[in-house]
Order: structure tokens, then C-alpha cells, then sequence
């Protein structure tokens, strides 16, 4: 379990991080998402004790990192896949770390199994692909079989196959128990992922609760309709303070109003539906809605609405 | 935010055993071993300073034997001036590297997200790296001795290591050696990037007693003894008393640059402790 209270970290005058305060559970996969440049790695820093916070606390099973007894047993962190000594073996890496947690030589083989490294453990990491590094680092993450895992945009850049099998994984070490917080920039990769979500933009909070609540939020306030009144229906809609929007397939999306208000609307001001239906946002459009007040570096000539 | 109960951790079946002690500095000595022999840099710069320090003795006391001897001639200096004088310096990179290397590849952040006790980490990189250090060039003081001294054998103006102050000149050429790598450890510490710290040091080394030559000559020989690089060195090689009156013994340069080395490591050592990695 990770616990924030008030997290904030500031760099000269720019508040990286600000005011953050979170729980991330055991049992589930939390995905912890924002744009570029949101603060993610910068809280993930501090969780591990690399960067001192400039104000608030955050605990790992409630214990501040650098007092943990023994850290490689409790937690296990992927932060930068190429954060590594590239002269140094794949096996010598992950046995000078696991010596300064005591963990067996044996265990070192057993997480190069894991993760399917067994062909070029010998080799030096420099030369390793991506996908190998990132392998290399879930390897590390698992040495000290840890109750809390954490990753750093883990599937950046990986194939289809390796993304699978960082999905996979992850969602097995959570069905075990264990406190998996992952962090991405791009919604889509949590959809088949995450339980829950912690949801950051400029340093600040955004949203943290469930999945299904997170898609749920903003369909509540879209729907669907066909209607051959369509300029009737915008004044209406605009009237009660949404906005409309034709699609490509010639049906309309309400913005602002849920589904049952639009309906309302239609009859009391004599319009025609054809079809009513709650919008079904996608992730992807949540994430985009929610955050985009909060995007460090926006471009200036953007589609946005 | 809700306030639910934590569920209890599931009961796993572990599979790695459970410590009795907290994980400390026997396991990160061990670490740090693995560290500083799994990379080649280690062996190419060590082999450099083997083969510099006994090239350097070879042609010195090859030279002294064409050429013949001074009033100033010792023997014991003649076959280990190279050593401390050119091998220093190889081994001023290793110790540079040996911290800096963690941060130019990144590597410092895993290191201290598995061993969060930055002082341990710290100090065990630092005793393992003067360990390795101290009995390769301790290895390589005898060495130079017996090569030098067979070479000058051939005029007889060889020494024994029985002969007075002999054993002192090999363990402090050999021991210095380390206290320079040692400074370096501490300066990248500092500078935590490679070329910085190397710079700073060779230049502490080579500038100051050059820039001191230019103070007028009696403030010069008052201030020399302090000065790394220039005669400071010498009475350490010696066997016999420095000739230079101005200078310490052996044991009181060696004191004097321990003493630097003490002051960059501790600083390093605070530096690590506190600064964000």
C-alpha cells in the first residue's frame, strides 16, 4: 500500500508536484495517469525516496521508504528501463543488487526464468533492445518478491507482444495481492488494465476512483441522438447550456446534458428523435475531457474544440 | 477519499527468505564487489596502472644505470617515483568512475531504490573501491621495487628491503596511491559526472603547485609541503629523509593528503546523503 499525504515537490519556481494526496490498494492494478509532463515520475521518485518531498509525506506499507527493513522485500520499482550499467551482464546486474538485500543467488536465476531472459543473461545490457531492458527491469522490480510493484510507463515502446505481456503480468501480480501502481500518459493502455485510477495534470489531482466510475463520469453527461429537427434540438440544447455536435454517420452527439435530460427536452419542446442513447465515452475521450485544462505544453494550433 | 479498512496483505508463499537483520553493509559490500568486477573499465584502468608503474620504473632505473647517480640518488624512489608520480593518476580516474559511472548510466537510481541507506551505499562503494585498490597497487609496489632494484643491481646501486625506511616507502607508495583514488571518489561524489571530477582533480594536482612556483620562492618552499602533485610526493618514495628541509616526513605528507581525501569524502559523503538523485 502507497499513501500520500499533501505530496508536493518544487523544482526553482515550478511546482512539479502539488498538494497530491492518494491511496493505492492492494488487490488491484491503479493506473496513474496524466499528459507529459504532469508529474508522475517526480511522485514516483518520491514514493521510492530519490527526491525529498518539499512538502507532505508518502508512505509505502506505512513506512516512509528509507526506513523500510528491508526495501527489496516490500517493494519493487521499474522507473527507466535503460537505468542501467550497459558494460555490466544482465545476471551481474540483478546479482549486485539482490547481495545488498541478502536475497539468494538462486533467485536471481529464478527471475531471469520469469521474465524469459535465460539466453542473454550473459550478455551486457548494452546491447539489449528495449523490450530485453524492460524485461531486465521487471526481473529486478521481482528480485525481492515484493508486496508493492511499481512501473513507470512500462509498455513505452514495446511491441504488441510485449505490451500483452506486461499487461498480463501485471494483472497476475495483483490477483496475488500485491499493491501494482503503473503509470502511463496514454488512457488506452490502461483500458484493459486497470482497476482503479489516479488521474494528475500540472501536479494536481484530477480524479482517483474506479475504472467502470471513471467512463461512467463521462457518459453521464453525453448521449446519442438521431433527429431530423436537428436545428430545433441545438437551440434547445444550447438553451439549456450543452452543446451539439453532428458525427460523420449523420447522427448527433449531445454534450453537457445527459441522456435523460435530452429526452426531456425533445418532448417539451415538440422535437422529433429518431434515436436516444447514452454516449458511451471512451476512455481515451474522458482522459482528453478531464485533463485538458492541465496539459504542460499544449499545441497552439490544436483540434480542440 | 474513502476511509475503508486495509485489507489485511494475503497470506503468499514467499519466494525469497525472510532476513534476520536488516539488510546493511556486509550484503552491500558484497554488492559493490560484484559492481566493480563485472565492468571491464575496472580492468582496463587497473592494467593501465600496473603497466605504467612498472614501464615508468623499468626506464627510470634503466636510465639512472646508463647514466649514473647524483647526490640525491635514492633507490628505493628511483624504482617507485613512477608509481606515484603517472599511476596516480590512472587510478584517480577509477575512483571517478566507480560513483560517477552510477550517474551517467542512470544506475544510481536503481542502486538506491534496492539499498535506500544512502551511507551505506555510500561507504561500502567507497571501502570496496580502496580494498581492490590498495592490493593492486600494494601488489605493484613490490613489484616496481624488485624490478628497479634488479636493474640497478647491475651498478650496484641497488637497496634491500632490509635496509631502513624501504618497507615504509613500498606500503605509502602504494597506500597513497588509494588516498588519491579516494579524492576523486569523493570530488565525483560532488561533481557526480566523470569528466568533471577527473578534470578537477588532475588540475588541483597539476595547476596548484605550478600556480604556487609564481608565489616568491620563500612562501613557495613554506607552501609546497601542502601541495599535491609537485615535491610533496617525494619524501613518500623515499627511503632516506627528505633532502628538501621544507617538506614533512613520508608519515606527514601522508597525513596531509588523508587529510584532504577525508575532507572530499566527507562532503561527498553529505552531499549524497541529502541531495535529491
Amino acid at each position: 500500500m502507497i499513501e500520500a499525504r499533501g505530496l508536493s515537490k518544487r523544482y526553482g519556481d515550478k511546482l512539479a508536484v502539488n498538494d497530491l494526496s492518494f491511496t493505492v490498494r492492494p488487490g488491484r492494478v491503479t493506473g496513474f495517469l496524466g499528459p507529459n509532463g504532469a508529474g508522475k515520475t517526480t511522485t514516483m521518485r518520491m514514493i521510492l525516496g530519490l527526491d525529498r518531498p518539499s512538502a507532505g509525506s508518502v508512505t509505502v506499507n506505512r513506512k516512509p521508504f528509507g526506513e523500510l527493513y528491508s526495501a527489496m522485500r516490500e517493494v519493487g520499482a521499474l522507473l527507466d528501463a535503460k537505468a542501467v550499467h550497459g558494460g555490466r551482464s544482465a545476471y551481474n546486474h540483478l546479482l549486485c543488487l539482490a547481495q545488498t538485500n541478502d536475497i539468494p543467488r538462486s533467485r536471481v536465476d529464478e527471475v531471469i526464468g520469469i521474465v524469459g531472459l535465460e539466453d542473454v543473461a550473459g550478455k551486457r545490457s548494452k546491447g539489449f533492445s528495449l523490450g530485453m531492458s524492460q524485461r531486465l527491469g521487471i526481473a529486478a522490480a521481482l528480485l525481492g518478491d515484493p508486496d508493492v510493484l511499481m512501473f513507470d510507463e512500462p509498455v513505452n515502446g514495446l511491441d504488441p507482444e510485449g505490451i500483452r505481456w506486461i499487461r498480463l503480468l501485471m494483472r497476475s501480480l495483483a490477483a496475488e495481492g500485491r499493491t501494482v501502481f503503473v503509470s502511463s500518459h496514454l488512457m488506452s493502455e490502461m483500458e484493459n488494465t486497470a482497476d482503479h485510477l489516479i488521474v494528475i495534470g500540472r501536479g494536481k489531482l484530477i480524479a482517483d476512483c474506479p475504472m467502470a466510475e471513471f467512463t461512467a463520469g463521462g457518459a453521464a453527461q453525453a448521449a446519442v441522438v438521431k433527429t431530423p429537427d436537428a436545428e430545433l434540438l441545438a437551440a434547445a440544447v444550447a438553451a439549456a447550456g450543452g452543446t451539439l455536435e453532428r458525427e460523420m454517420d449523420g447522427s448527433f452527439t449531445v454534450h453537457g446534458i445527459s441522456a435523460e435530460r435530452t429526452g426531456a427536452l425533445a418532448l417539451a419542446n415538440g422535437i422529433l428523435l429518431h434515436y436516444l442513447a447514452p454516449a458511451r465515452v471512451s476512455l481515451e475521450e474522458a482522459f482528453m475531457e478531464l485533463t485538458a485544462d492541465s496539459v504542460e505544453y499544449q499545441a497552439k494550433t490544436g483540434a480542440q474544440k | 477519499m474513502t476511509t475503508t479498512a486495509i485489507p489485511p496483505t494475503p497470506a503468499r508463499i514467499r519466494a525469497v527468505p525472510p532476513v534476520l537483520r536488516r539488510p546493511g553493509l556486509p550484503g552491500t559490500l558484497r554488492s559493490e564487489l560484484t559492481k566493480i568486477v563485472s565492468v571491464r573499465s575496472t580492468y582496463w584502468t587497473l592494467l593501465a596502472f600496473v603497466a605504467a608503474s612498472i614501464a615508468w620504473a623499468v626506464l627510470y632505473c634503466g636510465g639512472t644505470v646508463s647514466h649514473g647517480i647524483g647526490p640525491s640518488f635514492n633507490a628505493t624512489e628511483a624504482s617507485l617515483t613512477g608509481q606515484v608520480a603517472l599511476g596516480e593518476l590512472i587510478i584517480v580516474v577509477l575512483g571517478a568512475l566507480v560513483i560517477t559511472s552510477e550517474y551517467s548510466t542512470g544506475m544510481i537510481r536503481t542502486s538506491l531504490a534496492v539499498m535506500p541507506r544512502r551511507g551505506v551505499l555510500y561507504s561500502a562503494k567507497a571501502i570496496v573501491f580502496a580494498t581492490v585498490t590498495l592490493t593492486i597497487s600494494l601488489v605493484t609496489s613490490f613489484v616496481d621495487f624488485f624490478v628497479g632494484q634488479a636493474i640497478l643491481s647491475g651498478k650496484h646501486y641497488n637497496t634491500t628491503l632490509g635496509a631502513p625506511g624501504v618497507l615504509r616507502s613500498i606500503f605509502l607508495s602504494a597506500a597513497i596511491v588509494m588516498v588519491f583514488g579516494l579524492l576523486a571518489y569523493g570530488a565525483g561524489a560532488i561533481i557526480r559526472h566523470t569528466a568533471g571530477a577527473i578534470t578537477a582533480i588532475l588540475g588541483v594536482i597539476f595547476l596548484i603547485p605550478l600556480l604556487a612556483q609564481a608565489l616568491p620562492n620563500a612562501w613557495f618552499a613554506d607552501l609546497q609541503r601542502w601541495l599535491p602533485g609537485g615535491g610533496a610526493l617525494e619524501p613518500i618514495t623515499r627511503s632516506a629523509p627528505p633532502i628538501d628541509a621544507h617538506l614533512f616526513t613520508a608519515w606527514g605528507e601522508f597525513a596531509v593528503f588523508s587529510g584532504y581525501a577525508a575532507v572530499l569524502l566527507a562532503i561527498g559523503a553529505w552531499l549524497f546523503i541529502r541531495r535529491d538523485a
